[in-house]
């Protein structure tokens, strides 16, 4: 019982005691604040040392590219009404990889996150087997997949569709599962004492309670879908990034058709980040006035 | 009365709109998916793909092949793991299914046996006889085999013989005469066969270490001149230190901005849509551009990588950390300024400790996943593990580097997604 209190303690001790924790926690913290200074002053050098340009040499030339391209294309403003329909198909080919891409994978989470979330999957003993799964095609970056793709099947759009794919569904997988986490189970065993087979007790038990949450990841995984099949258009599988990698190669003469496309993805992110923060807004709260 | 008539027949039109729903969108995601395979053109893409790049990439994974060489001009043999320069054996060495001598024999074992002779070339195939070829410069290659139809797994032409076996390969032209032989396993992954343990068992390598030979077997290891060990494990700290400094550059970037973006901090409506305006743009504009752009100005390498991270999720940053500073609650900021504290005194010890939590978990989240694109930006800008294995793919022959570097990216990976987890809770929930 000695230990519960110090009645004979000062407040001059205290006070000395409390101090000598303010200073610890400040000395902890600006050796924290120091080393991670230390760190990124370094990490900068020694990436500057190993880069092709240096820092300082490059930044008076940051804006010479951009305006190069402004100017030439400035000077062929008639001629853009003309590139936009022109790469219209390219934009069209770039929307449908990251929508094809989504849906696809979007199922497939679906159905991989209800296999690996405890209550509900179909064999309970392989749920650590799903996951692992769903882990590797997350950690595996879309290029690689549809570089290696290209190679089996040539360039154009279905690599960098099957790509994209496999990563949304690692991706939405894990996210689904974690909403599936928090659905109530009860639906579920209920549908169970009726007789209902996995796929009734899922689609009439589960669904319903999920669908707004998993629809809203799915249009943030269509966000973050459009602008990776613009990148992987650029190593060769089509769409906007493909024609902006040759306009780009090509160089002066050709620069308008790069700023064309640029605005062409710009304007498609802005349109498709907006019509979707819109939509999940709404899906998120406004589920009330919902049937 | 006329309630419940009106109530059904409400139902009614409720149950009918989600049956139309329930009908309707799979219909609709049917006939997307049906125009689009259309429009990828997909029923031509079954006879582009090419069987035979895929079976030589998934051999390639998992095995290794040996080439002997014959220079039918000068008569001499070589033989190289891989065909390739670094992997070839000293003069007048040979592993031990290779004989050298005036007839060379090469055993490709289950009594496939192909020979070097001064004069011709033999191949006995069990159960199909012995084939002899002579080379010629005027003749081209002169065959003769023991049936009169060639079987399909001999491709014959004036000019050149290629045999496919179980075995190997063997393929004869007017210049050279080469025989493949095909082995499980990742070839001189350890060491290379310059090196004095080259062939040793790992016990045997264990034990010359124990002996002092540890300095050199190390040495030897990490200067392998086949799979550049010094060089991958260079490339995967370029690619984290690109990711690190990308992420947490972006985040310093970011907070003072996103002050001027909150409506609770930035008296000016002007100041506060020309920063959120900023934002969109730099998260608008995507890594691809920035990356163009800055690869124009910087250089190849890391630096640009990191650079591209940085604006793009300046951005990102810039927009989630407005929203955070949106939501912070205004009476710890009254009670520090009752105490008659500053501006600058106000934000650090009433607004920075409610949102720390929140960034910190925000950007070590983005940690993670730059890791990722950064590997892609690598591809582009050149630099770090990202660029090895663009250039390993685009050669379409080492595709057991390709795996090993997929492998490699796959655990870095994965090992940051644990670090960034474990640094997230050991800061947000340990305090």
């Amino acid at each position: 019982m000695t230990d519960i209190s110090h009645p004979t303690q000062t407040l001059g001790e205290i006070r000395t005691g409390y101090l000598a924790l303010v200073r610890q926690r400040r000395l902890y913290s600006f050796v924290a604040i120091f080393i991670f200074a230390a760190l990124m002053i370094s990490g900068f050098n020694l990436a500057e040392g190993r880069n092709g340009g240096s820092f300082w040499g490059g930044i008076d030339n940051f804006f010479d590219y951009p305006v190069e391209v402004i100017a030439e294309a400035a000077g062929k403003l008639d001629e853009m009404p003309g590139h936009f329909v022109n790469f219209f198909p390219a934009l069209v080919e770039t929307v449908n990889i990251a929508a094809v891409s989504t849906l696809i994978g979007a199922l497939l989470g679906i159905l991989f996150s209800l296999l690996s979330t405890r209550g509900m999957a179909r064999f309970p003993a392989l749920i650590p087997v799903f996951r692992r799964a769903m882990d590797i095609m997350r950690a595996v970056p879309e290029i690689v997949v549809a570089l290696v793709l290209i190679f089996i099947l040539g360039g154009g759009p279905v690599p960098a569709m099957i790509a994209i794919a496999i990563h949304t569904t690692g991706a939405l997988g894990k996210l689904f599962s974690e909403v599936n986490e928090n659905a109530s189970l009860k639906p579920v065993e209920g549908l169970q004492s009726v007789g209902a087979n996995w796929w009734q007790q899922m689609l009439l038990g589960v669904v319903p309670q999920v669908a707004p949450n998993w629809l809203s990841y799915a249009l943030l995984r269509f966000e973050i879908n459009i602008r990776a099949s613009a990148i992987l258009g650029f190593v060769g599988a089509g769409g906007l990034g493909y024609e902006l990698k040759i306009a780009i190669q090509w160089g002066q003469g050709k620069l308008d058709d790069a700023v064309a496309l640029f605005l062409l993805l710009f304007i498609t992110i802005i349109i498709v980040d907006q019509v979707s923060g819109y939509m999940r807004g709404k899906l998120t709260h406004g589920s009330a006035g919902q049937q | 009365m006329t309630d419940i008539a009106a109530l059904q027949t409400q139902a009614t039109q409720i149950f009918q709109r989600k049956r139309m729903i329930a009908f309707g969108v799979p219909v609709l995601v049917l006939l997307y998916l049906a125009y689009v395979f259309f429009a990828f053109n997909m029923p031509d893409l079954w006879a582009r793909a090419s069987a035979d790049n895929a079976r030589s990439l998934v051999a390639d994974t998992y095995s290794h092949k040996t080439h002997v060489t014959l220079d039918n001009r000068s008569g001499e043999v070589t033989v190289a793991i891989e065909g390739e320069k670094k992997g070839r054996y000293p003069e007048g060495m040979s592993p031990d299914w290779v004989t050298l001598g005036e007839t060379t024999v090469i055993d490709l074992e289950e009594g496939h046996v192909v020979t070097f002779g001064p004069e011709q070339i033999t191949y006995d195939v069990p159960d199909f006889g012995l084939m002899s070829f002579e080379v010629s410069r005027a003749r081209g290659v002169v065959a003769d085999y023991p049936v009169d139809t060639l079987p399909d797994w001999i491709n014959a032409s004036k000019n050149r013989v290629t045999i496919t076996t179980e075995a190997g390969r063997l393929t004869i032209t007017r210049n050279r005469t080469e025989v493949l032989r095909y082995f499980t396993g990742w070839e001189l992954f350890f060491f290379t066969l310059d090196s004095p343990y080259h062939g040793l068992s790992v016990a045997q390598v264990m034990s010359r270490a124990a002996s002092g030979e540890a300095g050199a077997i190390l040495s030897d290891f990490w200067n392998n001149k086949m799979w550049l060990h010094k060089d991958v494990a260079w490339a995967i700290f370029e690619t984290i230190l690109m990711a690190f400094l990308g992420t947490f550059g972006a985040a310093i970037v970011a907070l003072p901005m996103a002050f001027a973006a909150a409506r609770n901090f930035a008296p000016f409506v002007a100041l506060r849509f020309a920063m959120r305006r900023l934002f969109d743009f730099f998260r608008g504009v995507d890594a691809l551009i920035w990356t163009i752009v800055l690869t124009r100005a910087f250089g190849l390498g890391p630096l640009t990588g990191a650079l591209a991270i940085l604006i793009t999720d300046t951005g990102t940053f810039g927009k989630l950390f407005s929203e955070a500073l949106e939501n912070v609650d205004e009476k710890q900021i009254e009670g520090i300024q009752s105490t008659g504290a500053n501006a600058a005194q106000k934000y650090r010890f009433a607004v920075i400790p409610q949102i720390m939590p929140v960034l910190l978990s925000q950007v070590l989240y983005f940690l993670e996943s730059n890791t990722r694109s950064a590997t892609i930006i690598g591809a582009i800008t050149g630099g770090g593990i990202g660029l090895l294995l663009t250039q390993a793919i685009i050669t379409q022959k080492d595709w057991e580097e390709v795996t090993y570097y997929i492998v490699l990216v796959v655990l870095m990976v994965m090992l940051m997604d644990t670090f960034s987890g474990w640094l997230r809770n050991k800061l947000i929930k340990g305090q």
